[in-house]
């Protein structure tokens, strides 16, 4: 049992300890993740992320597939290419100083919020998290060192107002599974442990990524994200070439590679911004969300959320797209993701669901 | 030298000596670029051969680099780390302690039993793979540790038992190590490394590394990755400044043959048949340089594709109930009684056998040290008394497994097969909050195959069962054999074994695989005796027209419910199981 070094002198801890109080969202530094626009292929996966990224009430992007493809390179990607948002300085939760109602109890308090920018938070839930890391606890620093209970935040504290990204999430145990559930429906977390009882807000876009031959995902889990898409490895030779070609660049001088990206970085950053401003004023006509209603009737989904789903995907597809309005096109482009895990299962059904999603699809808008 | 999928390679006459310097040569490219390459899955028992090729890639190492070797049973508190218990009750406040991976950083990683390893327990490593870091969120504690390392994941697996798929995507090499031959003098590593970053790929090494990969039917895209790596690490190894044709070839022969799911399509006809592995090695002369680069990777690949690949690929399955033969292998590992789902912690005294909560102990204790402290001087520095003490609570494993044992014999097979399949996917599509599995073994003819192996996945029970055999002689015996095994398999690993007999009764085939009714009806009685003294819960549905005599009194000897579903239908089925294993 060794420990870590600098662990053993008081003021080492301390200081790491305070640093992460202080400043919750910032990353240590790591190497540059894989640009998010140097992907190549998987078209789908990229635009779900894209429209995640525009209207954050959409409801998170759950990614299926197989082996090395390349999910988990495009989640983190994201991370880089979000423009900074901005927060109530000096708050551990990062409080949007512009939306008064969501405000926590300590910026509530406050007389008046300084705003100062920082980086969207893109937060890993890796496997093998402890309970109380995840959802917060008694800072046991502070209540060793100086008797006082403290609420130290944990990874749904930090990832309010920005991404929770869960690799392999059909292997996360079920009891963390719980715990998300319940905050990824009420956009509130709520701890009650150790004689501490405080709610915070967590509302953030919950993206999972797995593969679907090493476990089922929990039907309630399923619901929670609103675009579900399945990615293969690319098939034609020329693709998969490329792809290695770039991996290997990337491989070698991180910097150099991410440095040559930039501008296609900048343009696609710029693009999600004005998407994001134009999205209030995108039309939907009575027309498409007509046609939403029968689409989803006709593959049969329950509840009315795959039908609110696809209007607000279609819409911000729209807004990415730079159109004023949400159109067959639109619709269909967004379709597949939004509603796939949605439908009633007939296990008995070979057909799988994007399939029966597609051939919906084109029975109702033509081939 | 290596073998593709699940099939054990056939044992050879004699080793290969180019396959055995081939392997030498991937303990040198992975003491090269360890981080790059990933590492590799050694398929083989303790042995010379084993340790010959680990005691290789140690010397290729550079000195002091970490070797640490790690059990597949692990607990996530020494895997990736957490709070130190003793430093943290000197100290008086939380020391954090590094786990394994972050231990192994800019070293060599060896897993012991890797093919022990759970889903989880893979998936957790693989994270840390991609990352090159510990992402560690436990105990309070959150902390970014680098861990750079190759790791060698040793598979003892037999038969189908395999080193999980998301590791063995990620690790360059899959070998089955000869005996060691003739140590080669250890090439220049430190040249090598430092050169390792300048290596040039040309483009068509690339491309007939991805078109190798494609020919050989392997979807992954890490393959061609981690061959293009193994490639420019034998450049850096030969001293190249640019990939050349013999890298990639032995590239192509290390990384992409093991893969291999379906052979290439066959060579020209002009071209002879597969070359010499030692041509494919030294053949930058002469003929074979005309041909195009991608041939010549591929055809290296060819050279060295296991024997029997096709045979391989689906043999693994069938094989699959032959692996829990009742040696006690695997065994009492997994007998504590504390293990389950974890469900809290409670107030309570700490006896042996009890696991202590460290956190939520100290989380207990620690509000109360100021006041505890309070009029003593010296002493420890934490208070803990034993009302702060907290254990882990688990709850008892609850996933069942159910076996279908399904008499696919005589006309009826077909139907009581598609029955039995309707109920499989049926019973997985609802099952998934339970986190049960689902099993399914066949027997006609002369003996058992196990059609699919446990499993929770609907996406692979689809794949598995989408085409059934039928018809043939009724082999109880057999059938009721290979279900205990697989029944013990499943105690082993911790889950309840539910047996779902599927048959008529009616059987003819007996243990050796001869006819005769009443040989097989003895055999069949005796074969279920063990189950009803095991203590497997079990279900036996007589498929036949009308009840048979005999049904009901294998069901009494092995312990059964006995179940006369003439109509089984794929609903009913399910409910049954559903109400049985309730």
């Amino acid at each position: 049992m060794d420990s870590l070094p600098g662990d053993h002198g008081r003021g080492g801890e301390a200081a790491a300890v305070s640093t992460r109080t202080k400043t919750p969202r910032a990353r240590p530094a790591a190497r540059a993740p894989y640009p998010f626009a140097a992907i190549v292929a998987q078209e789908e996966m990229l635009r779900a992320l894209l429209v995640a990224a525009v209207d954050g009430s959409i409801g998170g992007v759950l990614v299926l597939g197989d082996r090395g493809t390349g999910k988990s390179t495009a989640v983190r990607a994201l991370a880089a290419l979000l423009p900074p948002m901005k927060a109530v300085e000096g708050c551990r939760f990062g409080c949007d100083p512009s939306d008064v109602a969501a405000l926590c109890d300590a910026c509530r308090g406050k007389a008046r919020l300084r705003a100062i920018e920082v980086p969207v938070p893109v937060v890993d839930l890796p496997l093998g998290a402890t309970e109380d890391r995840v959802a917060g606890a008694l800072d046991i620093e502070r209540a060793l060192a100086d008797g006082v209970k403290a609420f130290e935040p944990g990874l749904l504290a930090r990832a309010h107002r920005g991404f929770l990204y869960i690799d392999e999430v059909n292997l996360l145990e079920d009891h963390l599974v719980d715990l998300l559930l319940d905050v990824a429906a009420s956009g509130e977390n709520l701890v009650e442990r150790e004689g501490i009882s405080i709610r915070h807000p967590a509302r953030f876009v919950l993206v999972g990524s797995g593969n679907p031959e090493e476990g089922e995902l929990r039907p309630q889990l399923l619901d929670r994200f609103g675009l579900c898409v399945e990615v293969r490895t690319p098939t034609d030779l020329p693709t998969r070439i490329e792809v290695i070609r770039r991996r290997d660049s990337y491989e070698r001088d991180h910097a150099a590679f991410c440095a040559a990206w930039e501008k296609e970085q900048a343009k696609l950053r710029r693009r999600i911004l004005a998407a994001r401003a134009a999205l209030p004023a995108i039309e939907v006509p009575d027309a498409a969300l007509e046609r939403a209603a029968q689409l989803c009737m006709a593959l049969g989904t329950d509840g009315l959320r795959g039908e609110l789903t696809l209007i607000r995907a279609a819409r911000a597809h729209a807004a990415l797209e730079g159109l004023s309005s949400v159109g067959d096109a639109e619709l269909r482009a967004v379709a597949s993701p939004a509603l796939r895990h949605r439908l009633r299962r007939n296990p008995l059904d070979e057909t799988s669901s994007s399939t029966r999603v597609d051939r919906a699809v084109g029975e109702l808008f033509g081939p | 030298m290596s073998q593709a999928g699940d099939g054990r390679a056939p044992p050879r006459a004699a080793p290969d000596p180019a396959v055995a310097a081939d392997q030498r040569a991937a303990a040198f490219l992975l003491a090269v670029d360890p981080v790059g390459l990933g590492g590799a899955v050694l398929r083989a028992g303790p042995g010379p051969e084993r340790d010959g090729w680990l005691a290789l890639l140690r010397a290729a190492l550079p000195l002091g680099g970490a070797w640490r070797r790690m059990p597949a049973s692990v607990p996530d508190s020494r895997l990736l780390g957490g709070l130190d218990l003793t430093a943290t009750l000197a100290a008086g406040r939380p020391v954090a302690e590094r786990g394994v991976l972050a231990e192994a950083d800019g070293g060599v990683l060896l897993l012991a039993m890797a093919e022990r390893a759970a889903p989880g327990m893979a998936a957790r490593i693989a994270a840390v793979m991609d990352a090159h870091e510990v992402a560690l969120e436990r105990d309070g504690i959150a902390r970014r540790l680098p861990a750079r390392f190759g790791l060698v994941a040793l598979d003892e697996g037999i038969e189908d038992e395999g080193v999980a798929q998301p590791l063995c995507d990620r690790l360059a090499f899959h070998i089955v190590p000869l005996p060691p031959g003739a140590p080669d003098a250890l090439p220049d590593m430190v040249a090598a490394r430092a050169r390792l970053n300048a290596v040039q790929v040309p483009d068509e090494v690339t491309e007939a590394l991805c078109g190798a990969a494609v020919a050989l039917g392997i979807a992954s895209l890490r393959a061609p990755m981690l061959a293009q790596r193994a490639a420019i690490a034998a450049a850096a190894l030969a001293g190249r400044d640019t990939v050349a044709p013999e890298d990639a070839a032995l590239a192509a022969r290390l990384v992409l043959a093991p893969r291999a799911t379906r052979l290439p399509e066959a060579p020209p006809a002009e071209e002879p048949p597969p070359p010499e592995q030692g041509e494919a090695r030294d053949a930058p002369k002469g003929e074979a340089t005309d041909a195009p680069l991608e041939d010549r990777v591929l055809d290296a690949a060819r050279a060295v594709l296991p024997e029997g690949l096709l045979a391989g690929l689906g043999a693994g399955l069938r094989d699959a109930a032959r692996r829990s033969s009742p040696d006690g292998r695997a065994g009492s590992r997994h007998a504590t009684p504390l293990r389950g789902r974890p469900a809290g912690t409670r107030q309570g005294e700490w006896r042996a056998g009890a696991r202590l909560a460290l956190v939520e102990t100290l989380r207990a204790a620690a509000p109360w040290q100021p006041i505890r402290r309070r009029g003593r001087t010296g002493g420890p520095r934490l208070l803990v008394k034993r009302e702060d003490i907290r254990l882990r609570r688990f709850e008892a494993p609850q996933e069942t497994t159910a076996i279908f044992v399904v008499d696919a014999s005589g006309s009826a097979a077909m139907h009581r097969l598609s029955e039995a399949k309707g109920a499989v996917e049926l019973l997985l599509a609802d099952c998934y909050v339970r986190r049960d599995k689902v099993a399914l073994i066949g027997f006609r003819g002369r003996g058992a195959d196990v059609l699919l192996p446990p499993t929770a996945s609907l996406v692979r029970a689809k794949r598995s069962l989408a085409g059934l055999p039928g018809g043939g002689g009724t082999p109880l015996a057999a059938g009721l054999d290979t279900a205990r095994g697989m029944a013990e398999a499943c105690r082993r690993a911790g889950r309840t074994p539910l047996l779902v007999l599927l048959t008529d009764g009616r059987a003819n085939v007996a243990r050796d695989g001869t006819g005769g009714r009443a040989q097989a009806e003895a055999d069949a009685l005796d074969a279920a005796k063990p189950l009803r003294i095991a203590g497997v819960p079990a279900l036996l549905v007589d498929t036949a027209p009308r009840p048979q005599a005999f049904a009901r009194d294998l069901a009494a000897a092995m312990g059964a419910r006995y179940l006369p579903l003439p109509m089984a239908d794929a609903a009913r089925l399910s409910g049954a199981v559903r109400d049985a294993a309730a």
